[in-house]
């Protein structure tokens, strides 16, 4: 009869913590989290004892009083008298704004320089690459000032503009380039107007619908009906015969040299800052955007733009069924990823005086309060939002379209 | 074959006929021409859209540039001088390059040690970046860098870096000896010994204060351009082991440690850098002991070396990612512990797959150091912006002075980024 001797018995020794790869893991955690709530204690005793040395607390109530400082740009209602809560509203606001007029302006940029920088043109292609290459590779902060001054110190005053005999013409008879920001006209709406308005997204939506229909009877018959002429005709045609039917009740406000004898008035002040900001970011973020196109169209195999051609769809098709939506799938990641980059640097609009939320809350409130900790820990949360909302879209849409192999 | 049609053909030819040119519109500069500038009528209005604005913006770019004045002493001097024509006022160049290099504040004898650092910078990073074509043996001349550029900038005894490499040599040395019985208590050997020696070197350097001394600089007076390299330089180097630590915290099982990393990065990630040097301007000093007292350039650096480490780091867990499960696998099967199977197999193809990735960090680390000059520090463009431009003299003259920061970063951003494709060409092993 065989005898088994006993497994050795499995008593836990000290030293299996660190020997042990199965205990070691805890060993090494437990030590990081002791030296983590160690780093945060003696952090936040400094802080206390700083604090208290000072006479001061963490306290968000003062954003419950009054600003009393002013905002020249404003998307909400605001006076100098409102909270600081409502100030801060407003920076938020501020920095959204820029950040989506600058989203599609760098898009626009972006795309347009990325392919005109694969033309066979050799001369364009050349240009476009100087493009990039100088404005990836210089600060945007040199050219965000740079636009800056080019708005403010060499624009003409906007005295120029001013009496029966100008020194200078507004652009088309519309808008005023000045040093105190550029007046573009403003629609007014009589009540008729708002008529007018609804008409128009109605026939945008019939424009989608006719797309759809076409879109249907060529999967259904075969026939090809046209598409570009037609859907231009029902967006733009029943908007003007409103316009005119209705006795043209949307004007524009004009800026007006003659009413004022110091200043321009009328139509819509942008501020040069404002302006600054939004081009310097655009062209900017535009130049990683170019390259990302770029990247995109490349990346796509000369072989299924070979083989869609040996099928015989038209190079425009090639383009749109083949190329774009293999290329999207690369280009889009990145993209998002700069316009993440472009909402962050928004906030050096803090060196022009553009009144976003790093401005309002992390310049002005924070000098006037004091409470310089309470200010920033709310700045960084909202920014941390926002680029984790961006990263939340980018995740959503990456899951969607991975290959589903097999 | 020729044989059996002989009688059938008429005509044979035997000899080749000689070579013609090719037609005049298919060759040279004409056929290049046509090709690439008005290949068709959509390309041809374009090619003479950007001829005309070309020849437009030098037309009138050029008188700017050869009227250019270069000797004057304020912008009123200038157009004076001018006297109406379209002329550059370079002069202010002329007079404040040094200001724009070196700050307001460092002492005029001492603009040669900047300057010898900034040489000995590029032999420094020579056997860094050509590593392929230069013996490993001058890593060395990398390694002493740091130190010797401290010693020059900074001033002072030469004793204080030399005790600090000092530190470093004996802490590797320790670390060698007992590196094969515990990776980690070797590490834990090497920094007792390098805080060891560091604490007598300290006793040494306050002994003897005076030996192959400069006079020193604070760091309050460094500025310009200068300044923009030295933080660029200082938080691209340290952010890197921090950001491979991260990166392989993130990896990590252990989920506290894996939560640490991941907080961390996502955090200083998600906000702005200008948020994070707030931070260092007015928030930090917060969390220290009432009593120290860290200058600001040092408390930038704490927060852009956190900054760009999380960068770093996501760009490191790129290339861990992209390795194949296998290398993972093999270490693991060869009875490797994990430092070893890390050092020895995974970060050198981990790393290597990243470089591009760190080095575009990089550049835009250096761009972004510009932002310092919001939370008021005299760097290139600071000093633009505050000094130079608030000047009497010199208050008005813009295009002359962004110029300037233009092509101070351009070549090097340019320079760097170009390297870093080249060494995606070198790297790029497979698929050929």
């Amino acid at each position: 009869m065989a005898t088994l001797s006993d497994p050795p018995s499995e008593s836990f020794q000290l030293s299996k913590l660190i020997r042990d790869t199965r205990y070691r893991s805890y060993t090494f955690q437990l030590i990081a989290l002791i030296a983590l709530i160690l780093v945060f204690a003696y952090l936040g005793s400094n802080l206390a004892s700083n604090l208290a040395e000072a006479g001061l607390n963490i306290s968000f109530s003062f954003l419950g009083n009054s600003a009393g400082y002013d905002i020249n740009q404003s998307l909400i209602e605001y006076n100098n008298q409102m909270t600081h809560l409502r100030a801060t509203l407003v920076g938020a606001l501020n920095t959204l704004l820029v950040a989506f007029l600058g989203c599609i302006l760098a898009t626009i940029i972006g795309v347009i320089v990325g392919v005109l920088r694969l033309s066979k043109n050799w001369l364009i292609g050349r240009i476009m690459s100087i493009y990039v290459e100088i404005f990836r590779n210089v600060p945007v902060l040199i050219w965000i000032l740079i636009i800056y001054f080019v708005m403010t110190a060499a624009m003409p005053s906007a005295r120029d503009y001013l009496g029966e005999e100008p020194e200078r013409d507004l652009l088309l008879g519309l808008i005023a380039f000045t040093n105190r920001g550029v007046y573009v006209p403003a629609a007014v709406f009589q009540p008729m107007g708002w008529v007018v308005l609804g008409v128009f997204v109605a026939s945008i939506f019939g424009a989608i619908a006719y797309r759809r229909y076409a879109t249907k009877l060529l999967y259904d018959t075969g026939r090809l009906l046209p598409m570009g002429w037609p859907m231009l005709a029902i967006v733009i045609l029943p908007a003007l015969v409103a316009f005119f039917v209705l006795g043209q009740p949307i004007a524009l406000d004009r800026p007006d040299p003659l009413a004022n004898r110091f200043n321009l008035q009328g139509g819509i002040p942008i501020s040069g800052a404002f302006i600054a900001l939004w081009f310097a970011l655009s062209i900017y973020t535009a130049a990683f955007i170019a390259e990302n196109v770029r990247a995109g169209i490349l990346a796509v195999s000369r072989g299924q733009t070979e083989a869609a051609a040996s099928l015989g769809l038209r190079p425009n098709r090639i383009m749109n069924l083949v190329v774009l939506p293999q290329a999207l799938r690369v280009i889009i990641p990145p993209v998002i990823s700069q316009y993440l980059n472009l909402t962050k640097n928004s906030s050096l609009a803090i060196a022009v005086g553009y009144m976003d939320l790093t401005a309002t809350l992390g310049g002005i409130t924070l000098n006037q309060t004091g409470r310089a900790i309470e200010c920033i820990l709310l700045l960084m949360l909202f920014y941390l939002a926002i680029s984790l909302a961006i990263s939340a879209v980018m995740n959503a849409y990456n899951s969607a379209i991975r290959l589903k192999e097999r | 074959m020729s044989d059996t049609h002989a009688e059938s053909v008429a005509f044979v030819r035997d000899t080749m006929i000689p070579e013609q040119a090719p037609p005049a519109s298919e060759a040279g500069a004409v056929k290049w021409v046509r090709s690439n500038l008005f290949p068709d009528w959509l390309n041809a209005i374009l090619t003479i859209v950007a001829l005309y604005l070309i020849a437009r913006l030098v037309i009138g770019a050029f008188p700017w540039f050869a009227n250019g004045i270069w000797n004057a002493s304020s912008l009123s001097e200038c157009r004076e001088i001018l006297d109406g024509a379209t002329g550059g006022c370079f002069a202010v160049l002329a007079e404040r390059w040094n200001q724009l290099l070196f700050g307001f504040q460092y002492p005029s004898t001492e603009y040669w040690r900047p300057a010898l650092a900034f040489v000995l910078l590029a032999v420094a990073a020579a056997p860094l970046l050509f590593w392929m074509y230069l013996p490993s043996r001058l890593l060395v001349l990398t390694a002493l860098y740091p130190f010797v550029a401290y010693w020059l900038l900074w001033g002072g005894t030469i004793l204080t870096p030399a005790v600090a490499a000092l530190g470093f040599v004996v802490a590797y040395l320790v670390f060698a000896r007992i590196e094969r019985r515990s990776f980690a208590l070797a590490l834990g050997a090497a920094v007792v010994a390098a805080v060891a020696t560091w604490f007598l070197g300290g006793l040494l350097v306050d002994a003897l204060p005076r030996v192959l001394a400069l006079p020193e600089v604070a760091s309050r007076n460094m500025g310009g351009f200068m300044l923009n390299f030295i933080l660029g330089v200082v938080c691209v180097s340290l952010s890197l082991p921090i950001g491979i630590l991260l990166a392989l915290g993130r990896q990590s099982k252990m989920p506290i440690i894996k939560w640490i990393c991941v907080v961390f990065i996502e955090f200083i990630r998600g906000v702005p850098l200008i948020t994070l040097l707030f931070v260092a301007n007015v928030v930090l000093a917060y969390f220290f002991p009432p009593e120290t007292n860290i200058d600001l350039i040092l408390r930038v650096i704490i927060m852009i070396t956190a900054f760009a480490s999380a960068y770093i780091a996501e760009v490191i867990r790129g290339g861990l990612a992209a390795l194949p499960k296998g290398q993972y696998e093999a270490a693991d099967s060869l009875g490797l512990d994990y430092p070893q199977a890390m050092r020895l197999i995974i970060m050198p193809q981990a790393l290597k797959i990243s470089i591009p990735g760190i080095v575009n960090v990089a550049v835009g680390l250096f761009k972004d150091t510009t932002l310092v000059s919001i939370i008021s520090m005299f760097d290139l463009v600071g000093m633009i912006r505050g000094p130079i431009l608030a000047s009497t003299e010199w208050n008005g003259v813009y295009w002359e002075l962004w110029g300037f920061a233009i092509l101070m970063f351009f070549p090097v951003c340019y320079a760097i980024s170009k390297y870093s494709q080249w060494l995606e060409r070198q790297l790029a092993t497979d698929h050929r």
